[in-house]
């Protein structure tokens, strides 16, 4: 029995590491994604199972299950509820919980070695600290991050000296960190590591501002990628190991694309402030004026159009009104017009977060396109139709030099004949930046709520019959 | 385990993670995020491990943390992944 058990657990978390890089690969392709979630999610049930029968767990199963259960169940049902508008900070929930099961790994581990129970040798006592550190801070960085996102705190705190005050504090936890590393300190030491690290998380998260919230939550999903591979290496648990810095790497460069399509750095987006920049400059002379249309005379301009682009934003989301937009593109394909989807790579509250929530209306993902293909089109486009989308359609980024958006790549909508922007009122956007699109010769500002306009559009298309 | 292996292990592992995400498309990477956020969910069974292994209060109430967060890692990622991928469809799937 035992020969067989000593096969079996490591064949089983063999096979889920390769299945975990499988169902990975299979989710970069929208095609076969479903599949993709669906093995890697037989693989960890697997694995999970097999954990029960592992040579060195010698007790405890009732609180195993009972521990299981209840964040199960919790999660469940948490993640079964949620709107899809909501989806970016529950996937920063669920991160933390994953940093935070890393960093009680590395306490225990280090808690044991403290008291003598175990030796380790240098590399293991380096991965566990570093594990350590990392798995804490994505864990209280990502409830900020879920905190600020669900609208609990709403505040970015900033205030001299701020970045001085985390040098410190990273410097005391590494301090710490040596100190752990060295010697077998005492249980209080370690606490006041894992204390330091929390804190930490909480200092790097609360100035950033709510924009850059995404790039965020992807690095603390690289983060706890790594810290599980390096208690992977901790519990000697190649599965571990594999999936965490598979993750971590991912992440990474997942995190470096996102903040790329932002046109900032990752130091950037951690270290300084959006919109820093529109106190020290005053910006070019805004010339022109907007010119508003009524929703029946635009839904004639959709209506009668050869080729029409939308153009979503979050406050199509925030609206709810992605379902009435299909509808309406329905109509219109039903007169012939070719009717397609531009997504900004930020669009939404993080990449690919928009093309979630057209989805979810039934729009299909091959109506949808990237800002690379089709930014050409829109000199040949008889109507581009922005709904609720602000900061990634201002030419600024093109023309104003001074501009704290100036280089980042925008859809180029002013270049389409005719162009209709559906906003709420005349103010400027999330980012506080006059908009130059709305002062275009060929824009026209059709204001209202996203999902009564567009409901006016549907009646007006319809009211010219077929 | 040796350091030296584990290196290499490390290595070839962050090769494959960064040949995976290369060429995904943008409209896959909210998808992507949340799945990789599942697979580190993985760490529940160091933290079963853990807490099986656990014979002092502490290291029970820890382990029983670490077993808890990992589980919700494990079920969230996964519940949120499933909603989002399973409602893309293509044009030719709609129509049935």
């Amino acid at each position: 029995m035992t020969g067989f058990i000593n096969f079996i657990v490591p064949a089983a978390y063999f096979t889920a590491a390769v299945m975990f890089i499988y169902g990975l690969k299979a989710m970069s392709s929208p095609v076969t994604a479903r599949r993709g979630i669906i093995w890697s999610g037989v693989a960890m049930a697997v694995a999970v199972l097999v954990t029960f029968m592992h040579p060195k767990v010698g007790g405890n199963y009732a609180l195993i299950v009972l521990a299981i259960g209840l964040g199960g169940v919790a999660a469940w049902i948490s993640a079964r509820k949620v709107a899809m508008t909501d989806m970016p900070q529950m996937i920063a929930l669920y991160n933390g919980m994953g940093g935070g099961a890393a960093a009680a790994i590395a306490a225990v581990e280090l808690l044991k070695r403290s008291s003598g129970e175990v030796q380790m040798d240098n590399v293991t006592v380096v991965l566990a600290v570093l594990g350590g550190i990392i798995g804490a801070i994505a864990f209280s960085g990502s409830l900020i991050a879920f905190g600020k996102l669900q609208g609990w705190i709403r505040k970015s705190w900033r205030f001299s000296g701020q970045q001085a005050l985390n040098l410190v504090i990273f410097l005391a936890t590494l301090a710490l960190g040596a100190l752990l590393m060295m010697t077998e300190s005492s249980p209080m030491v370690l606490l006041a590591f894992f204390g330091l690290a929390l804190v930490m998380g909480v200092l790097m998260t609360v100035p950033i501002g709510g924009a850059d919230m995404p790039v965020v939550i992807s690095l603390y999903n690289a983060l706890t990628g790594l810290a599980v591979g390096f208690e992977g290496y901790v519990l000697q648990n190649p599965a571990m190991m594999i999936a965490g810095i598979v993750v971590g790497a991912a992440g990474s460069l997942l995190t470096q694309l996102m903040a790329k399509s932002m046109n900032r750095s990752l130091g950037n987006v951690l270290f300084a402030g959006f919109g820093k920049a529109d106190e020290d400059s005053a910006g070019i002379e805004v010339s022109g004026e907007m010119k508003s249309i009524d929703a029946t005379d635009a839904s004639i301009q959709l209506a009668y159009a050869e080729k029409v682009i939308i153009i979503p934003g979050y406050g199509l989301a925030v609206a709810q009104a992605q379902h009435k937009l299909w509808e309406l593109t329905e109509l219109l394909q039903h007169r012939g017009v070719k009717v397609s989807f531009a997504i900004h790579p930020v669009a939404g509250r993080m990449p690919g977060h928009m093309n979630v929530l057209l989805a979810e209306a039934g729009v299909p993902y091959d109506l949808i396109f990237d800002l690379e293909d089709i930014n050409a089109q829109f000199p040949t486009t008889d109507v581009a139709l922005v709904i609720g989308a602000n900061d990634v359609v201002n030419p600024a980024a093109r023309k104003d030099t001074a501009s704290p958006i100036y280089g980042m790549p925008i859809l180029d909508v002013d270049k389409a004949k005719n162009c209709i922007v559906i906003k709420r009122g005349q103010g400027t956007g999330f980012s506080g930046i006059e908009n130059l699109l709305f002062f275009e010769d060929n824009t026209r500002m059709l204001y209202g709520d996203a999902q009564k306009v567009a409901q006016a559009l549907i009646s007006g298309v319809k009211s010219l019959g077929e | 385990m040796e350091g030296w292996v584990a290196l290499y292990i490390f290595m070839l592992a962050a090769f494959t993670g960064i040949e995976i995400i290369a060429r995904v498309p943008a409209i896959l990477h909210t998808p992507l995020m949340s799945g990789s956020n599942f697979i580190h969910g993985i760490v529940l069974v160091g933290a079963m491990v853990i807490l099986g292994m656990a014979t002092t209060t502490t290291e029970i109430v820890v382990g029983f943390v670490a077993v808890f967060l990992a589980a919700g890692n494990v079920v969230g990622g996964y519940v949120v992944t499933d909603r989002m991928l399973e409602m893309f469809k293509s044009s030719g799937q709609k129509k049935e």
